[in-house]
């Protein structure tokens, strides 16, 4: 390009390889085959589709929200690449709810025009972050049970399901070190990160067993969805050992938070979520954007 | 005696339109200069984030919330290269960010106007990062070399984001009757503002000359201005909204629009604090940086430990 008219380039319109998204955009599922694999319910695949794209969608959301407030520049960064990776992965997976429910509803239907009780992600994402501690708590749960979902899922019968585990595997993986480094960074820090860590980590324990208990969905989805149940032992066995690298205790089994976000019980910490997620899509109708 | 060689290698190196590199000698001026112009060029990079940063969890589609989160981190980015560049002229990331808090450092005023609408987002990316990149763009030859290359990164990145900005407000003008009206609404509230980031007329411009004679700046405040104006004329007129300039009109002895007279005023106004958003930008840098210190001094005790062992 040449430097002295880069303004120019708006009259350009045969020029793609200029634009970051848009136009040129590249589908990250091209070629994969959409049509549903033999046996499997298009609702229920649906549903499934739809309990883990939401997870993703309302984590995004949450570290959208840390934009401008991370404590160091690179950290800036980080999150709002965390946040891109999973609104990416939600997209996705948004977008295959739809193909699998067959009703005509695209992703943006999906996220904007659904009520809070049509959302299944599990309550671990919905929470507000009182501090940095809690943001690298819970991305350290979360991405180290979901990319041990992910890699399971790159093995579905479901082809699009499949290669959207491939492609989240990658992404997961940093945000599991990005998470991990920070924890023991904080745990292994000053006396004041220590405890901020540690209370953080207790914070986030009775939400989950949520994350690993089979849903009548996954069980009828066997082979296409990933039983989370089967992914506990590999989750408790990373967060022990970046814990001790941290210095930091396992919290004690606490009783568990009855959570039912899949069923589509949330608390008010959606509602909120959702009010700022869908306000203006709402707000005028018929727009175009 | 090794002064003089020095001083005349510096103004050979300048003469003959070749870079400045960080262990080279150089005027105390020039060094003064180029941190003062790279820090404020990072500071309003990470500014800048929060105009546009306040619609990401808004966002109206998919889409453009990640081409938005995308965009504004892309401008944390920016803000990194310009500081470490900064740093290579023996500045100190740390320090920067006390002078931008304390009010001791300047960022652009642009961002001390709210974003009403999410048409801003379009309008800042076609008329804000447009003037940025007519500004910036001679700036990718600047006699510093460190800053020179980042100025190349940094300007394809922004050409990226304007073009962003126009297809969503290309995409606006083709929806409601509302959409169009926010467009208009905004250009009304941006143009103006725009015009003002080329900073105060030639006359009034008290570094100009120097900067000139150093070549860390290429062409005058005025003579951005006008191609800046020359070039978003026809835009507006694609795009189908109005320039809120009565006197906008082209003039075919001059080569050049004419356009109205800038209400200096106000840029003043808003330069010296008073603009509507000065003192909430800062309180959001500021407690950013407060709320991160347990983090930041965590990190460097651990890793004091590591060194340690």
């Amino acid at each position: 390009m040449s430097f002295d008219d880069a303004y120019q380039a708006l009259t350009d319109h045969d020029d793609d390889a200029r634009w970051a998204y848009g136009t040129g955009f590249s589908d990250p599922l091209a070629g994969v085959p959409t049509a549903l694999p033999e046996g499997v319910d298009g609702a229920d695949l649906a549903a499934y589709c739809l309990m883990i794209g939401d997870d993703a969608l309302i984590l995004s959301h949450r570290l959208q929200q840390w934009v401008t407030r991370a404590p160091e520049l690179e950290d800036e960064m980080a999150i709002a690449n965390i946040a891109l990776d999973l609104l990416g992965q939600a997209r996705l997976l948004l977008t295959r709810a739809g193909e699998a429910e067959g009703a005509g509803r695209d992703e943006d239907e999906l996220a904007y025009l659904r009520e809070p009780g049509d959302f299944r992600n599990v309550l671990l994402t919905e929470r507000v972050d009182a501090d940095f501690g809690h943001l690298i708590a819970r991305l350290l749960v979360f991405s180290t049970w979901r990319l041990a979902l992910l890699d399971h899922l790159s093995a579905s019968r479901d082809p699009v399901l499949a290669a959207i585990g491939a492609k989240g595997v990658k992404e997961v993986s940093y945000h599991r070190d990005y998470a991990a480094g920070w924890t023991v960074r904080l745990g292994d820090g000053t006396d004041l990160s220590h405890q901020r860590m540690q209370a953080a980590i207790d914070a986030v324990w009775p939400f989950l067993d949520e994350l690993f208990e089979t849903h009548d969905v996954d069980a009828r989805l066997a082979g296409v969805a990933v039983d989370p149940a089967s992914l506990r032992a590999e989750f408790d066995a990373v967060l022990a050992q970046v814990l001790s690298a941290a210095t930091l205790e396992m919290p004690k089994a606490v009783e568990a938070a009855t959570s039912k976000g899949r069923d589509g019980a949330h608390g008010e910490e959606l509602n909120e979520i959702l009010a700022e997620l869908q306000g203006l899509a709402r707000a005028t109708p018929g727009g175009v954007w | 005696m090794e002064g003089v060689m020095s001083e005349q290698t510096f103004t050979a190196t300048i003469e003959k339109d070749q870079r400045i590199e960080p262990r080279d000698w150089m005027p105390d001026g020039y060094r003064k200069t180029m941190i003062r112009q790279i820090a404020q060029h990072a500071h309003s990079e990470i500014i800048g984030m929060q105009p546009e940063g306040a619609w990401i969890t808004r966002a109206p589609s998919l889409r453009r919330k990640a081409i938005l989160l995308a965009k504004v981190q892309d401008e944390a980015g920016h803000g990194l290269y310009l500081y470490s560049a900064a740093e290579t002229l023996g500045a100190d990331r740390g320090d920067l960010t006390r002078r931008l808090i304390e009010g001791r450092q300047k960022y652009s005023s642009i961002f001390n106007y709210p974003t009403l609408s999410f048409a801003d987002v379009g309008v800042i990316g076609w008329l804000v990062d447009g003037a940025a990149i007519c500004n910036q763009v001679p700036l990718c030859r600047s006699s510093y070399g460190p800053y020179a290359r980042a100025m190349i990164r940094i300007c394809k990145e922004e050409s990226f984001h304007q073009r962003q900005g126009y297809e969503l407000l290309m995409t606006m003008m083709r929806g409601t009757e509302a959409q169009r009206e926010m467009v208009q609404d905004a250009v009304n509230r941006w143009w103006w503002p725009s015009l003002m980031m080329f900073g105060p007329p030639d006359a009034e411009s008290p570094n100009t000359a120097q900067s000139m004679a150093w070549k860390i700046k290429r062409h005058t405040n005025d003579e951005l201005r006008q191609r800046f104006v020359d070039m978003s004329v026809p835009q507006a007129e694609a795009l189908g909204v109005t320039l809120p300039d009565p006197d906008l009109r082209w003039n075919d002895d001059r080569g050049h629009h004419d356009f109205g007279a800038i209400d200096w005023s106000e840029l003043k106004r808003v330069i010296s604090g008073d603009g509507p958003m000065n003192t909430e930008r800062i309180a959001n840098r500021r407690r950013a940086d407060e709320e991160g210190a347990w983090v930041r001094e965590a990190a460097a005790a651990h890793a004091g430990k590591r060194a340690a062992t």
